[in-house]
């Protein structure tokens, strides 16, 4: 075990290096430099002030050079300071907004597992059924449906016209003078509809994949073998067929958080939640290279992660894969 | 591979199957109206999609303005009419780039193995790693909002699933007896892989590059809504629905009807793809 | 940016009687913001949330009243030598930081160091360069001296000051202040929620008396939709509106019952602006012309919704230094049409499009993309210059490369962009021909000797009515020319719940006495549940 995780960890070196060097060449493909920001149109702008500017954030060093010692600063895990006027180091920047992306997103995950799974199950034993047609229809309105419409017919709905649920933001005005249970429920109140709205969209594709996977493992020869044992279907099903089936899905809920993380943006955009994709767009809009870069590369090691994890999982459950 | 019979008679157990499954069959009815409109769409609008008229703004459905008018009183009709051009493009163009990319380097790939193989696969992993969308608005906003870009940016994207599919399917398919009887015929590497493997590898990406259109009109609906779709006047219906989301209590008009369209037109595709997928599966029938 | 004047500008000396008789102290505001500030040093930063924000902690030495005079504020008086080389500012006594450490003039000279140290990375240092020599002979005086009398310098003043005591000889990029800010200003700092929300509380001591507002929260909310569905639910207190929200969707019961709307001329104008590096522009007749054919006021019904005015040139209508009579270009396409036939465009073809020497007249506007008010205003231009057979492409540009790319290296035909118009009317930078160079301001290249002697001498009178004569006569000549087609004045649009009480629109808008803002006791609601 430890020998498997120690090469999935060295494969990940060459790929990180890789990851770094798309996100530099991406930033720097393009014109217009983040000092434009600052000295925007104001008419009050000297051209000695701009020009400070630009000495003061070392953009008048060669690409390779500014390449080459942003890299070597990562391999201590610094990502540089910010070019917004806070200044503030990038990793701090990230620190404060991932938990609220990760934690929407791990929610949602689960939910989308909860909701799939049996969703896949039903549609694959009862294939053709009404049930499985009105799931793959629905499970597809959720996927086809632009996201921000979506969102905002609901806070229409729930926070407006019938007032249950706050419209955004991760928490009341009042959170901190709230028992700590109350603040959680102010954090549940808040996170529901991102939370269900962002596991709808991503509920057709690992719904499907069970369903998928599924209609394969029926047709395997030992649930055939099950059935001639006489075990009864529910047992057939539930405990050998389902099980197996599941492990694939594992695999492609690691997979599916690079969609989750970009998808964030729309979410933390209309939702107003300080996360991870909302800090991205409005780096990528201010050129705040250090921060874009650092989104970058710290939303594919996320990845990296998760798909570790996954992998983890799937050798812990499945012992062919460790030797292999 | 070589008779055109077994081809009829595979094509026609395919179309059976699909006829038999409804679902896929309205899939392919909304994917094939959506093409007719957008072929026609300059004899389709009953006004010029871009004029403006200031004492118009906002209007409600009616007989003149089917479904209302917008914040400039342009005809919200025919400016559907015409961004089913638009959506299609962005999903047709984005989707065939894609698709290419992703079966040249799975091809490769699969068929010279070796340190091609894992050259390519350790860069599609790598792409894979990336938060997509991240991607897409960096160049996107950094580059600039062109149709153009927005199809090559998603293009660019979105192929690394096709490449793991052709992959695969090399893997097993070079080594059956026909490949392997055309090699011993002296038939040279490109002769193989185009005529003898990649017909045979296509189903599976016939169904992801199906749902790589749909996938691909939802982006662009998406930066639309960041601002970073297809720039005005063209009209998208990503970009009619965003200007829709800020007048949604009082032009409803002006967000349920690029809504819908969207809605139907990505579960259009969704549904035929998995109807092509079902039909093409032996092993589920 | 066009707020940061304003918010400086908000604190009311004059503390109406009758208000302050029946105001009560206590209730909080809750006001909605697109963006999130990027530091509280407000003079690093150029994003309006931020000063927005800052302001409210801080003051400055000059303040701008309701009638956007200048009038002291931590300086209670100041002179201007007879050459006008010396201003000599008489520092506030009794004034405490709010950390307790007294504001002196020692503070003010720091603060001048500060902007012009080339380690300290400001946009603004501009007018400060200008000073030759500042200091302070003793606690409450504070001398600042240039080498030529330069009349916007008094107004540059009005920037905030930031305490010497936690600054001097730090990093300003890592300082703490940016984080939590320390000034003398009606509002404490208590914390930031950084893309969320910042919380300010009342500064029991402030030196113009305790404001009435116990708290003030600035929440984030990226898109207007939902900042409206906010307001909408009684999540937000204030917030600006679009026009099409002010006009159709705050006339029902709900917001006549809940809240009050404003309605008063900004202070900013959108333009389109030619570049008169081509030669098609470079002829008055033919910029002339293309006035003529815009019809101005189809922008304000079709964009604002009738929600602005019509702009004529560079300086804010209504105000002092406005000239009104200016060569207007009201709607006229036949003039246009005659304009363009005497610089010899003529439709000899018979395509629709006028042409001259075989090349038809086309070229494209750029404006950056994120504003609809701006792209829509191009979208009715198109349509109206293609009825004179004038051909347009609109092309919307990131704001960035926008700049950078197209504006600071000539690289355009025409633009569409707005100017702010500050209360003092310096239009040097914009509009001397000593500023048509690559990334400077008069990126459209626009030239004349005379408005040059002008602009020069209005910057080195103090005397107003001087000044007054010389910029009346440069907005004749900047209007005549037609260096940019003139577009509107847009309307500010806020809207502030109803509860809250001794509000007063004057020019300088709503926000300048916001320390005077209250609540009657029954309507102080204890903390919002949203």
């Amino acid at each position: 075990m430890l020998t498997y995780l120690a090469k999935r960890l060295g494969m990940m070196i060459p790929l990180l290096i890789g990851i770094t060097f798309i996100s530099f060449l991406i930033m720097h493909l393009a014109p217009g430099s983040p000092t434009d920001l600052a000295t925007d149109l104001n008419p009050k702008m000297s051209e000695i002030a701009k020009e400070r500017l630009t000495k003061l954030y070392g953009l008048d060093k060669p690409l390779p050079v500014q390449y080459w010692n942003w890299l070597k600063r990562l391999t201590v895990l610094d990502f540089g300071r910010s070019f917004a006027p806070d200044g503030l180091p990038v990793l701090n920047k990230i620190a404060t907004r991932l938990p609220v992306t990760v934690t929407i997103n791990v929610l949602s995950l689960m939910l989308v597992f909860i909701l799939a799974v049996p969703i896949g199950v039903y549609s694959a034993t009862h294939r053709g059924s009404a049930f499985d047609q009105a799931t793959t229809v629905f499970v597809f309105v959720g996927f086809a449906t632009p996201t921000f419409w979506l969102a905002l017919l609901c806070m229409i709905l729930f926070g407006v016209q019938l007032g249950w649920l706050p419209i955004s933001g991760i928490k009341s005005l009042n959170h901190d003078q709230l028992s700590w249970l109350g603040q959680l429920l102010d954090y549940a109140r808040h996170l529901t509809l991102p939370v269900i709205l962002s596991a709808f969209t991503s509920l057709a594709g690992m719904s499907r994949y069970m369903r998928g996977n599924m209609l394969e493992v029926i047709r395997q020869d030992y649930i055939t073998t099950a059935r001639a044992k006489g075990l009864p279907e529910r047992q057939v099903i539930y405990s050998h067929a389902m099980r197996n089936a599941m492990m694939p899905v594992i695999t492609i809920l690691g997979l599916s958080v690079p969609g989750l993380i970009g998808g964030s943006v729309i979410f933390e955009s209309i939702f107003a939640i300080p996360g991870m994709g909302k800090l991205f767009y409005d780096s990528v809009m201010a050129r705040d290279y250090p921060v874009v870069m650092g989104g970058l590369v710290i939303g594919a090691v996320l990845t990296l992660l998760g798909n570790l994890l996954a992998d983890l999982g799937y050798a812990l459950t499945d012992p062919r894969v460790r030797t292999s | 591979m070589s008779g055109g019979g077994q081809y009829q008679g595979l094509w026609g157990e395919f179309s059976g199957r699909m006829a038999k499954n409804r679902l896929a069959l309205l899939g392919l009815v909304v994917v094939l109206g959506l093409v007719v409109v957008a072929l026609l769409a300059p004899w389709l609008t009953p006004h010029p999609p871009n004029a403006i008229n200031v004492d118009a703004i906002l209007l409600g459905p009616s007989l003149t303005h089917p479904f209302g008018t917008d914040e400039l009183g342009r005809d919200v009709f025919s400016r559907m009419i015409m961004g089913s051009r638009v959506s299609l493009e962005v999903g047709l163009v984005s989707a065939g780039l894609a698709t290419l990319i992703g079966v040249i380097l799975g091809a490769l790939a699969g068929y010279y193995g070796g340190w091609v193989e894992s050259g390519i696969m350790r860069f599609t992993d790598m792409m894979l790693c990336f938060p997509t969308f991240f991607l897409i608005l960096a160049v996107i906003a950094l580059l600039e909002p062109s149709i153009i870009n927005i199809m090559a940016v998603i293009g660019l994207t979105s192929w690394m699933g096709v490449a793991r599919l052709v992959r695969a399917e090399f893997l097993t398919l070079k080594e059956r007896e026909y490949v392997l009887a055309a090699r011993s015929l002296g038939a040279g590497d490109l002769r193989i892989i185009f005529r003898h493997i990649l017909p045979n590898a296509m189903a599976p990406v016939l169904v992801a590059a199906t749902l790589g259109v749909a996938g691909a009109i939802l982006v662009e609906s998406g930066l639309s809504f960041l601002g970073l779709g297809v720039q005005p006047p063209a009209a998208s219906w990503g970009n009619i629905l965003n200007q829709g989301k800020a007048n949604i209590e009082i032009a409803w008009w002006l967000s349920l009807f690029p809504g819908l369209a969207i809605l139907v037109t990505v579960l259009g595709y969704n549904l035929l793809g998995e109807g092509i997928r079902d039909a093409l599966d032996p092993r589920l029938h | 940016m066009h707020r940061f004047w304003l918010i400086t500008a908000l604190l009311a000396l004059v503390l109406a009687p009758s208000a302050a008789l029946a105001a009560d102290y206590g209730g909080t505001i809750v006001v909605g913001t697109i963006g999130d500030a990027t530091s509280m040093i407000p003079m690093i930063t150029s994003d309006s949330a931020s000063h927005e924000m800052s302001d409210l902690v801080y003051n400055g030495l000059l303040k701008y009243d309701k009638n956007l005079n200048l009038v002291g504020a931590l300086a209670q008086s100041w002179t201007v030598s007879p050459d006008g080389l010396t201003i000599t500012f008489k520092i506030r006594q009794g004034v405490r930081w709010q950390d307790g450490k007294p504001y002196t003039a020692h503070d003010a000279v720091f603060n001048w160091r500060f902007m012009v140290d080339p380690k300290t990375p400001t946009p603004y240092s501009g007018d400060y360069l200008k000073v030759k020599k500042a200091w302070a002979p003793d606690d409450y005086t504070f001398v600042v001296q240039y080498s030529e009398p330069f009349a916007p310098g008094l107004a540059s003043w009005t920037l905030v000051q930031m305490p010497r005591h936690l600054l001097e000889g730090k990093d300003v990029r890592s300082s703490p202040l940016n984080k939590h800010p320390l000034g003398t200003g009606p509002y404490k700092f208590v914390r930031w929620d950084t893309g969320a929300r910042v919380v300010l509380k009342y500064n029991p001591d402030y030196w113009e008396g305790r404001p009435y507002l116990d708290q003030v929260t600035y929440r984030v909310i990226p898109d207007m939709a939902t900042m409206f569905l906010e307001l909408k639910a009684g999540g937000l207190d204030e917030m600006g509106l679009t026009a099409l929200q002010y006009r159709r969707q705050t006339n029902n019961e709900h917001f006549k019952k809940h809240f009050k709307k404003y309605n008063y001329l900004s202070s900013n104008y959108v333009y389109l602006g030619y570049n008169l590096k081509d030669p098609r522009f470079a002829d008055r007749r033919v910029r002339q012309a293309l006035s003529y054919a815009i019809d101005k006021k189809e922008i304000i019904k079709g964009v604002l919704l009738g929600l602005g005015q019509i702009c004529t040139g560079p300086l804010k209508p209504g105000t002092y230094w406005y000239n009104p009579k200016v060569a207007r270009f009201d709607y006229n396409p036949a003039k246009a049409k005659a304009l363009l036939a005497a610089a010899d465009w003529k439709d000899s073809d018979g395509d629709g499009v006028l042409d001259k020497n075989g090349r038809p007249f086309e070229f494209t506007i750029l404006t950056n993309q994120g504003n609809a008010y701006r792209a829509n205003t191009g979208v009715i231009i198109q349509q109206r210059l293609a009825q004179i057979g004038v051909r347009v492409k609109l092309r919307t540009v990131e704001w960035a490369a926008f700049i950078n790319e197209f504006v600071n290296k000539g690289r355009f035909e025409a633009l569409i962009l707005g100017w702010t118009m500050p209360p003092d009317p310096d239009l040097f930078d914009v509009w001397h021909s000593s500023k048509a160079k690559p990334g400077q301001l008069n990126f459209t290249y626009y030239k004349n000797p005379e408005l040059d002697q002008l602009l020069v001498a209005a910057r080195r009178t103090f005397d107003r009515a001087q000044r007054k004569a010389y910029l009346d006569k440069a907005q004749e000549i900047i209007a005549q020319d037609q260096p940019y087609t003139f577009l509107y004045v847009p309307d500010a649009l806020p809207i502030v719940a109803a509860r809250f009480q001794g509000i007063e629109p004057a020019p300088a808008g709503i926000s300048y006495n916001f320390i005077r803002w209250w609540v009657p006791k029954a309507l102080q609601i204890p903390a919002l549940t949203r």
